[in-house]
């Protein structure tokens, strides 16, 4: 990773202020050990996954569930496939190495 | 002059001040001698008299809270303590101030626990005085009046965005009545103008983190702002100032000078203490005696800088400190009167007097016996004793 600049006491905002939207900047999947898995013919779109994820990871499509997770932010905290609901469980963790991706 | 001629205690101006303020949020909870402040607040807000919202809490930890939350969201918010309040409140007094939020506090002096005590001493601010909040010290109503309008106009000022508490003495102010000058509403609402906090919480448009961890990385920068944001404050405290002088007759710097023409004999002292000093600085002079006081005002950001200019004729000083730093030394208003002077190349004789804890009472002839010591320092030129307790039983 290159060197940021750390600003001086007088380029700072005041106050300890961060900007929002940080997170962006942070490409969270780059230290995952597992990964989510989803099963299309077990999900049933109920959102819930979606809604969880701290990295807003999964990805919609016409406010559907798609099989695609956003790896870039996704750090494999496994959240998703720890709510989907217990009579669906479409979704599985897959150690790194073995996802075959 | 404009406003009324008023009767007041020093707890009804102070609480006549903030509905003049009228506040977005004040949350508060009761502490002697302080309590009338916020009681006869929320008289004004159950009458209609102010549109804030009223957040009656716990504890003093969490009023001050509840002022950083509503602050940090872009409200003008507010409380008052003393003594025991003020202390419990000093971890978020430091958060207060980190975070750069404009809050003003009356502050009613106190003296701490144990043994228990609810008259008026310094230790309570003094033990606050490195928590980065300005703090004014006032010697009657009349300036707890004016010293919290006023607070409110430095801490926003954009160079500045800091917190104050305005103190005045237990119960010798706190509840004696006075006459004061009050402004009319109209005229303190233009004094103070609207706020409009460059950021804040609850802007939509513009979001941002306050408050973040902050390691080794950037919190010295942060705290190296906040120190400048202090250095600065010293300015703009003498415009305000200044800017009430000029509006309402009454003007305010970082301390008052009284009778330092030629003054040789000098007392450093704050709050209601110079109210006596003055008379028995007039008595003396009429005797030819040539006896000043210099009354500190603000106490935080202290001044050295004016204060050394300011003494500089002086033969000899003493410091008067209505609490005790414990450091086996002197007084916290010595420490710092006393290093102020330490590059003056004519230096005054400096003495300590820790006097008044627990609200005990100095008279005019405690005062001109200090008086008598200082000019007894002259002709011998000798300090006989560093640090004196002045009224205490041997």
């Amino acid at each position: 990773m290159a060197e940021i600049k750390k600003k001086g006491w007088k380029e700072l905002a005041h106050g300890d202020v961060l900007e929002a939207g940080t997170a962006a900047e942070f490409e969270t999947g780059n230290w995952r050990s597992e990964r989510p898995v989803r099963d299309m013919n077990k999900c049933i779109s109920c959102l819930i996954c979606w809604i969880n994820c701290p990295d807003s990871a999964v990805i919609l499509k016409d406010g559907k569930m798609t099989e695609e997770f956003d790896l870039k932010f996704c750090k494999g905290c496994g959240i998703c496939a720890k709510v989907c609901p217990p009579k669906i469980q479409a979704i599985k963790m897959v150690p790194e190495k073995k996802s075959g991706k | 002059m404009a406003g009324d001629k008023v009767a007041r205690t020093g707890n009804e101006a102070m609480a006549e001040a903030m509905r003049q303020i009228n506040p977005d949020v004040v949350a508060a909870y009761p502490i002697t001698p302080a309590t009338e402040v916020a009681q006869l607040f929320s008289q004004f807000v159950a009458d209609g008299k102010v549109d804030t919202e009223f957040v009656t809490v716990e504890s003093e930890h969490s009023a001050m809270s509840a002022c950083i939350g509503a602050s940090a969201g872009g409200a003008r918010a507010m409380t008052a303590t003393a003594s025991q309040g003020l202390a419990l409140m000093n971890e978020m007094l430091h958060i207060a101030s980190g975070l750069r939020l404009p809050i003003v506090m009356p502050e009613v002096n106190r003296a701490l626990s144990a043994p228990i005590n609810i008259h008026g001493d310094h230790s309570d601010t003094m033990a606050s005085k490195d928590t980065g909040w300005i703090q004014i010290n006032c010697e009657n109503s009349q300036e707890a009046y004016d010293s919290i309008i006023q607070a409110v106009k430095i801490c926003e000022h954009p160079d500045v965005l800091l917190p104050a508490m305005v103190s005045d003495d237990g119960f010798i102010i706190s509840h004696c009545m006075e006459v004061i000058h009050m402004l009319s509403d109209d005229e303190a609402k233009k004094f103070i103008g609207e706020y409009k906090p460059e950021r804040f919480l609850l802007d939509v448009d513009r979001p941002y983190t306050l408050g973040a961890l902050d390691l080794q990385d950037y919190y010295f920068e942060h705290k190296r702002q906040e120190i400048e944001a202090m250095n600065k404050a010293s300015k703009v405290i003498v415009e305000v100032g200044k800017e009430f002088g000029k509006k309402f007759g009454r003007e305010y710097g970082l301390f008052e000078e009284y009778r330092m023409d030629g003054a040789e004999l000098v007392i450093l002292v704050m709050g209601s203490t110079a109210g006596t000093t003055k008379t028995v600085v007039r008595e003396l002079r009429k005797n030819g005696i040539k006896a000043g006081l210099l009354k500190l005002r603000i106490f935080r950001p202290f001044p050295f800088k004016e204060l050394s200019d300011a003494l500089r004729g002086a033969k000899a000083l003493a410091v008067m400190d209505r609490s005790d730093a414990f450091n086996s030394f002197g007084g916290p208003l010595f420490e710092d009167v006393r290093s102020s002077l330490y590059d003056l190349e004519k230096k005054p004789l400096i003495t300590n007097y820790i006097y008044g804890l627990g609200g005990r009472d100095i008279g005019l002839d405690a005062i001109k016996g200090v008086y008598d010591d200082l000019k007894k320092m002259t002709e011998t030129g000798k300090v006989e004793q560093v640090v004196n307790y002045l009224g205490v039983r041997e």
